[in-house]
């Protein structure tokens, strides 16, 4: 029967069958074109990173280097400033994901127990932080007020809990049965053992997903470097110094930035490199982490907005 | 028990408070006579200031001061900017998705989803520099100029950055780039759970390839799509912060600032704390206003509502 269908379909088909090899063709060219203008960019700026900086000034440098050279990153880590915002920026983000990963799992355990007499109030107080904020002005006097300016602190005390990535775990451990809990408890656990050795372990997923989250948002971070630490050189981040260096290029007047990425730049400047060398170099460094991480961590990722999307 | 979870909880409760809600004090500012002085911290000057009402209110919304069109333009850019962005993604991301909905081999499909992602997790800073770069001149290495003049489209380079028109668009542009491969997740997930059944029922009756996309695929979808077009009103008035930091010069600030930008200006460069922090309360106020009209209008057409 199915045979007898599938003979008279083709027969019937037959005519038509140019039309998917068009489709199919034109599909596939159209997102190769893509992903050309997504790669394009980025490898254009590889190229200049290992380019000569005089040469590269003559421009049209494509996706392969013309003179060939190290120079630029041998320049870049070479400054203590670039290698200390390097470190910075690592450091800054393991921080910020450790604390993460253990304080918002752990709030969200307590938050997934049916006993717990605050559940309600601390949920209503958490999500209704992702529909207002406060304002830049505010944010600021609180975090001048804490005394937290020109401090490694403010890279990560006001980034432990997002409520999102709270909700997203609190979720997943409700999925989690409530026998691993029943039994851990019959053993005598209290509800920091449970969390500590039954619940955190089974939530490796889903803390992944919200680890790379975090790990980018730190990483990538500048704004909060530029408010509060600018004064504070020894605690630039990569970002910051990556912005310093576009600030002079593009000629922005950023609150006397440009003048302080200008000088940067002429900092750097030494012979054979330029700044249009030098701020390839550093995007790639400020780039490439991330890129490296990304191909192993890129199933959880999917799987975790897929999760948010069904209950954000 | 419920004194372990207590423990567990209380300390991240109280940091919560103290981050997000006790900073809305400082919302008092707006309806202050804010000077910044030498010795005083903004939380001292916060207890001893005089109160004006809402007089820097008016003064934002008056558009016959130069600060007060300003401002409105701000609102106008910012509005403009996101609307144009959330369009062409909104879009281009579901014309994307079906495009990779109908790519069978699963190898090719991973490798292309791969690389379209990817840009989603450069951060702004450096996207903001790949555009300085790509928008400039052949000679500076501007991709889109010399890709227009290989095409024929133009006949000489143009001056993105230096024509306030074009920022909107360079605006949208960006946002697009970065963000188009990952828009295409939430939808791809949403065509995957349409029955297959449905394919076969309509390719019996003769339905082409496309009838199919339309029917089938986008009428499947249509719930995610209702519920994030609902959910993106609640960004109306957000439009980003670095490329228009970078990219927009003095030239082009007629079209560039939003309200962002005017923020840190007027609040952080120039110190004035009162201005800056009513027009974020204004701008709260419209968005939340925006979110749930179209959130009451959502609910009575029948279709899936926000909350």
């Amino acid at each position: 029967m199915i045979k007898s269908l599938e003979g008279k379909q083709k027969t019937r088909k037959k005519p038509l069958r140019l039309e998917p090899i068009i489709f199919h063709t034109i599909n596939y060219i159209l997102l190769a074109v893509l992903c050309i203008v997504m790669l394009y960019p980025m490898l254009n700026q590889l190229a200049i990173s290992f380019n000569d900086g005089l040469d590269a000034v003559r421009g049209g440098i494509r996706i392969f280097p013309r003179v060939p050279t190290l120079e630029n990153y041998r320049v870049v880590f070479a400054t203590h400033t670039m290698f200390n915002a390097f470190l910075m920026s690592v450091y800054r983000t393991i921080v910020t994901v450790v604390l993460n990963i253990v304080i918002t799992s752990m709030l969200a355990y307590v938050l997934s127990r049916p006993e717990f007499v605050f559940r309600k109030f601390i949920t209503i107080v958490f999500v209704l932080t992702m529909y207002f904020d406060p304002g830049l002005i505010p944010n600021f006097i609180l975090i001048q007020s804490l005394g937290l300016m020109n401090s490694f602190h403010v890279y990560w005390i006001p980034n432990l809990i997002a409520a999102f990535n709270l909700i997203i775990i609190r979720t997943y451990i409700r999925g989690i049965p409530e026998s691993f809990i029943e039994s851990a408890r019959l053993d005598g656990a209290g509800d920091f053992r449970i969390y500590w050795q039954v619940i955190m372990p089974l939530c490796k997923p889903t803390l992944a997903t919200i680890a790379l989250f975090v790990a980018v948002g730190s990483w990538n971070a500048w704004f909060d470097n530029f408010l509060f630490n600018a004064a504070r050189q020894d605690l630039s981040v990569l970002q910051f110094e990556l912005m310093r260096l576009l600030a002079a290029a593009t000629g922005v007047g950023a609150a006397g930035q440009g003048q302080a990425g200008q000088a940067a730049a002429a900092g750097l400047g030494v012979a054979q490199v330029s700044p249009l060398t030098i701020r390839a170099a550093v995007t790639i460094v400020a780039a490439v982490p991330i890129l490296c991480v990304y191909p192993f961590l890129q199933r959880y990722f999917v799987h975790g907005v897929q999760l948010g999307g069904v209950k954000g | 028990m419920q004194r372990t979870l207590l423990l567990m909880s209380i300390p991240f409760l109280l940091y919560r408070l103290l981050f997000s809600y006790v900073p809305l004090i400082g919302w008092a500012i707006a309806f202050q006579d804010f000077r910044p002085r030498i010795g005083v911290t903004p939380l001292q000057s916060l207890r001893t200031n005089e109160f004006i009402g809402l007089d820097n209110f008016r003064v934002l919304l008056d558009t016959d001061t130069v600060l007060g069109a300003r401002f409105v333009q701000s609102i106008i850019n910012t509005f403009g900017q996101a609307l144009l962005t959330q369009i062409v993604g909104f879009i281009c991301a579901i014309v994307l998705s079906l495009m990779l909905n109908e790519v069978r081999q699963n190898g090719i499909k991973k490798v292309i989803q791969n690389i379209l992602y990817l840009p989603h997790f450069l951060s702004w800073v450096i996207v903001a520099s790949l555009a300085s770069v790509a928008l400039a001149l052949p000679a500076s290495g501007g991709i889109i100029n010399e890709f227009l003049l290989w095409t024929r489209i133009i006949s000489e380079p143009i001056h993105f950055l230096a024509n306030p028109s074009y920022f909107w668009g360079i605006v949208a542009g960006t946002h697009l780039w970065r963000n188009l491969g990952w828009n295409t997740i939430i939808y791809l997930a949403a065509m995957t759970a349409v029955d297959p059944s449905l394919y076969e029922a309509a390719s019996i009756d003769g339905a082409s390839r496309y009838r199919k996309m339309w029917h089938i695929t986008l009428s499947s979808i249509k719930p995610t799509i209702v519920i994030l077009m609902i959910m993106n009103v609640g960004w109306l008035l957000t439009s980003g912060f670095e490329i228009q930091w970078f990219l927009g010069h003095g030239v082009n600030i007629p079209r560039s600032e939003n309200i962002d930008i005017f923020i840190f200006r007027y609040g952080i460069q120039m110190g004035n704390f009162g201005l800056a922090t009513a027009s974020g309360i204004l701008r709260t106020g419209i968005s939340i206003t925006l979110l749930s009209i179209v959130n009451f209008i959502a609910g009575r057409l029948g279709s899936e509502k926000l909350f």
